[in-house]
């Protein structure tokens, strides 16, 4: 019994990744295919090469035919999953797996989400019949909570935590302002964020992720087979996942101000990739900055930061683009927009930039000259009762 | 000997000032204020607030055998509505539950065939009454429910078990038309005042007398008389024919709550019961296509069983509610509903399944650990207990806010939603919508209790569920 990982046992040698936006012209269809295609090119092979492959999509379809057909897969397995807005990195995790099992020698995992269809503002779930009790906030209420919790707990003045939000929100427009691929291609300043209008709670439209379309793939292989296809491979350190029991919403001794499910799945990511101090030993993160209370949480559940100190770690700049550890240096959700099956894919895009100096000039982070290592993740549901991933990866083969 | 065991009466939080009526429109209004339900209230929710302060001050386990509800607008048709209050009371399933529905006189209708028949019965009354922006109605109709548990007295000890004795009762019928209304419009129609006047005054006095007669009284032995119609003009010619002494007439609250038809007789009835003495005569003459009169006389257990809330202290608590908002509660005005999507239809088998959380809000508690699982759960989030608990009703544990939020983008037949989460006395955590609320007046650590509500309405099927709302007085 126990969660060993595939440290260094399979590598991710080529990626795609579709400018996240409202693609009116582009059906789901079409950014798979877009995806699929830039990730076979940079990988140097085909869609017959890859042996099995696993769609990830949250509500853009149903089963491996999603996939199949656009594609044109002959006689392929195609696997549909799905995990809340993890639904891109639980992908990838399932692929990586089939792999690292030996079942196949190569697999892709691939993200889409087609979401602007809808006509409604913000991501709408497939109603599931119920008996009418569950509660139907919208995701930024919900994380809404945690600002005045945090707040309380912390002894932070509002007016103080208002800024640190702020400010995350403001670094996150600055780095996506460097990314072609971004949905939301403007610095916006943190009076700006300040001034938005309302949405819930103290969060105004500025807190929130964009609302976009994408699809983003990476194909994997045996990390011994990585280099017959690049001489820059990542090798996949660890891949976690905590499905949440829910009990936040019921249990007093939940306060609001940390997410556990996110802390577990960190300390099992750690474990497998053999890392003790995330703060100075990775060179980047990609995390699930949905709204910006939730990246400040993760800041400690990650052990980025100390608990009460995250705020301040924000206000520092320790998570700028140039500071101690980047976090979200593509522009993260904040800047490219949340399509659910897609979203954690494209920040292990991110990572497959940076980590092997491709990122524009304009955002390629320094750390990579000391450091090998780059976390992604991924968070789906709610204060209380969430799924949380943590992926980690690295150029060097351990 | 037949009588009241108990009542309770429940006028809704916010008011409307009529003066607000004339400063929008340029006509109608009035002086005072009246009682409106809110949004997410219906007959159906407001009975069950009702009922529920009748039975929490009956003698502890009391169950009536049957339960009834009248009104003029039930929240549905061809499906009965007094399953629901059932359900929200945690009645046994071998007690009835039937609709008294259509007319205004259905209410006292209900209270006679009570008083007269067998076994002990809940009549829950409610309405919402409301007409053309700038009508008559619209003032002058307010939103209230009551509930009057009616049975024996029994002897001995038991004889306590009445609170006020039952010392008779007459009706006096006749077809005539005053106020109608034809199956969903959304307002009734009246004659014009002075033919109805006519009608009615004659059928009040031969009502009144039948009853005081049946009572052995006459009227100088009456100490509270309620008269109540929604025939205003003519209840004013009642009081003068009848010759009641002006300070032995209760304040019909035309002031402050409205006229609450179908619910008024009990509204104004639990207003007697309230400051009554022992040993003291009402009586309640009601005005609807005839009249009905019913005489009572309070015993010495009226004033250890009167409710925990008196309609005085009901109507002394509400907050003022924009006229434009009224408006649009009441369907006369529609506003843009936020872009997101309308709630989908409730799952009528997965309601079904779980009638004791979404209707009577009963949990469960882990045998072993303690731990209070809402909605509740087979399996325990603390140790490994599975089907070992017992259900816990919370529906009358008051609980405290731990954190909250304003949702102005969620779809809510009004915005924004106000939410929080609540720890509740004892234990057991649930994230709910606050209701009865202005969003500045919401505090970490504020204290709430629960109600029942309708969350929303999809495909002409209610959504029933509970929320919190201020403790307040």
């Amino acid at each position: 019994m126990g969660s060993h990982g595939i440290k260094d046992k399979v590598a991710i040698i080529g990626m795609g990744c579709t400018p996240f936006t409202e693609a009116f012209g582009k059906s789901t269809d079409d950014l798979l295919i877009d995806a699929a295609q830039e990730a076979f090119a940079s990988a140097g092979v085909d869609k017959h090469t890859v042996d099995a492959y696993w769609l990830g999509t949250a509500q853009s379809g149903m089963s491996g035919i999603t996939l199949a057909k656009p594609l044109q897969l002959h006689g392929k397995p195609v696997t549909r999953v799905e995990n809340f807005c993890a639904t891109g990195s639980e992908a990838l995790r399932q692929a990586s797996y089939a792999v690292a099992s030996g079942a196949y020698d190569m697999a892709m995992a691939i993200g889409v989400e087609k979401v602007k269809d809808s006509g409604f503002q913000g991501l709408n779930a497939f109603p599931i019949p119920n008996d009418g009790t569950a509660r139907t906030l919208t995701a930024a209420a919900m994380f809404s909570m945690v600002a005045p919790a945090y707040a309380k707990k912390f002894g932070v003045d509002e007016a103080q935590l208002r800024e640190a939000l702020a400010h995350i929100a403001s670094k996150n427009h600055y780095n996506g302002a460097r990314n072609p691929r971004a949905q939301f291609r403007r610095e916006v300043s943190a009076e700006q964020v300040c001034a938005a209008p309302p949405v819930a709670g103290m969060l105004g439209v500025f807190d929130c992720a964009g609302v976009a379309d994408g699809a983003a793939a990476a194909i994997v292989v045996r990390a011994e087979d990585a280099e017959r296809y690049t001489d820059k491979p990542l090798y996949v350190k660890a891949l976690s996942f905590v499905a949440g029991n829910g009990s936040g919403l019921l249990d007093p001794d939940y306060d609001y101000t940390t997410f556990p499910e996110i802390v577990a799945c960190a300390r099992d990511a750690y474990a497998q990739a053999g890392v003790t101090d995330p703060r100075h030993q990775l060179a980047m993160a990609e995390v699930h900055d949905c709204f910006t209370p939730t990246e400040l949480v993760l800041m400690e559940d990650l052990g980025f930061a100390d608990r009460g100190t995250a705020w301040k770690e924000v206000l520092a700049g320790t998570f700028d683009l140039h500071g101690e550890l980047p976090v979200n240096p593509d522009g993260g959700l904040k800047s490219f927009g949340h399509p659910v099956g897609a979203s954690g894919l494209r920040m292990m895009f991110e990572a497959w930039l940076q980590l092997r100096g491709e990122a524009p000039p304009e955002r390629q982070i320094e750390t990579i000259a000391e450091r090998h290592l780059a976390l992604t993740h991924n968070l789906g549901g709610y204060p209380g009762e969430m799924v949380s991933f943590v992926g980690i990866v690295g150029t060097e083969r351990g | 000997m037949r009588g009241i065991i108990s009542y309770g009466a429940y006028v809704p939080y916010r008011r409307l000032d009529r003066t607000a009526i004339r400063s929008f429109l340029g006509s109608g209004g009035g002086r005072g204020t009246r009682s409106v339900a809110s949004y997410d209230e219906d007959t159906t929710t407001m009975a069950v607030e009702a009922s529920r302060l009748a039975l929490r001050s009956a003698p502890s386990g009391t169950q009536p055998d049957a339960l009834w509800f009248a009104t003029v607008a039930p929240a549905y048709l061809d499906k009965t509505n007094a399953t629901a209050i059932h359900a929200a009371l945690r009645l046994d399933s071998d007690v009835l539950a039937a609709d008294f529905g259509g007319a205004a006189r259905s209410g006292v209708a209900a209270w006679r065939a009570a008083l007269e028949g067998t076994g002990s019965v809940l009549v829950a009354t409610a309405d919402i009454r409301t007409g053309l922006p700038g009508s008559a109605d619209e003032a002058a109709g307010g939103d209230a429910a009551s509930a009057l548990l009616i049975g024996e007295g029994g002897d001995g000890d038991e004889g306590g078990a009445l609170l006020a004795e039952h010392l008779g009762c007459a009706s006096a019928t006749s077809e005539f038309i005053d106020r109608w209304r034809t199956p969903g419009e959304n307002r009734s129609k009246q004659w014009e005042e002075r033919f109805g006047e006519l009608q009615y005054v004659p059928l009040a006095e031969q009502a009144w007398n039948g009853a005081l007669k049946r009572a052995e009284i006459t009227t100088a032995d009456v100490d509270l008389v309620a008269v109540t119609g929604l025939h205003s003009r003519a209840v004013r010619a009642t009081l003068r024919t009848l010759g009641v002494a002006e300070d032995r007439i209760i304040d019909d609250l035309s002031s402050t709550v409205g006229n609450s038809g179908t619910a008024h007789p009990g509204l104004l009835l639990a207003a007697a019961l309230d400051r009554a003495e022992p040993g003291q005569v009402i009586a309640v003459l009601s005005l609807a296509d005839g009249a009905d009169a019913f005489v009572f006389r309070a015993t010495d257990a009226l004033e250890a069983r009167r409710p925990a809330r008196t309609v005085a202290g009901q109507v002394a608590n509400g907050a003022d509610l924009p006229y434009a908002k009224f408006l649009s509660w009441r369907g006369m005005l529609t506003l843009e509903p936020p872009r997101r999507p309308e709630p989908a239809r409730v799952s009528a088998s997965a309601a079904a399944r779980s009638t004791a959380w979404k209707y009577a809000f009963v949990g469960s508690r882990d045998r072993t650990s303690g731990a209070v699982h809402l909605p509740p759960a087979r399996v325990s989030m603390v140790g490994d207990a599975v089907d070992d608990m017992e259900p816990i009703p919370m529906a009358d544990t008051e609980g405290t806010i731990v954190t909250y939020t304003v949702d102005r983008l969620a779809y809510s037949p009004s915005p924004p939603v106000i939410f929080a989460v609540v720890d509740f006395d004892g234990g057991g955590r649930l994230p709910i919508e606050l209701t009865d609320i202005d969003e500045t007046d919401v505090a970490i650590g504020g204290r709430v209790e629960m109600t029942f509500r309708r969350l929303n309405t999809a495909d002409g099927i209610h959504n029933y569920f509970w929320k919190a709302r201020p403790v307040r007085g």
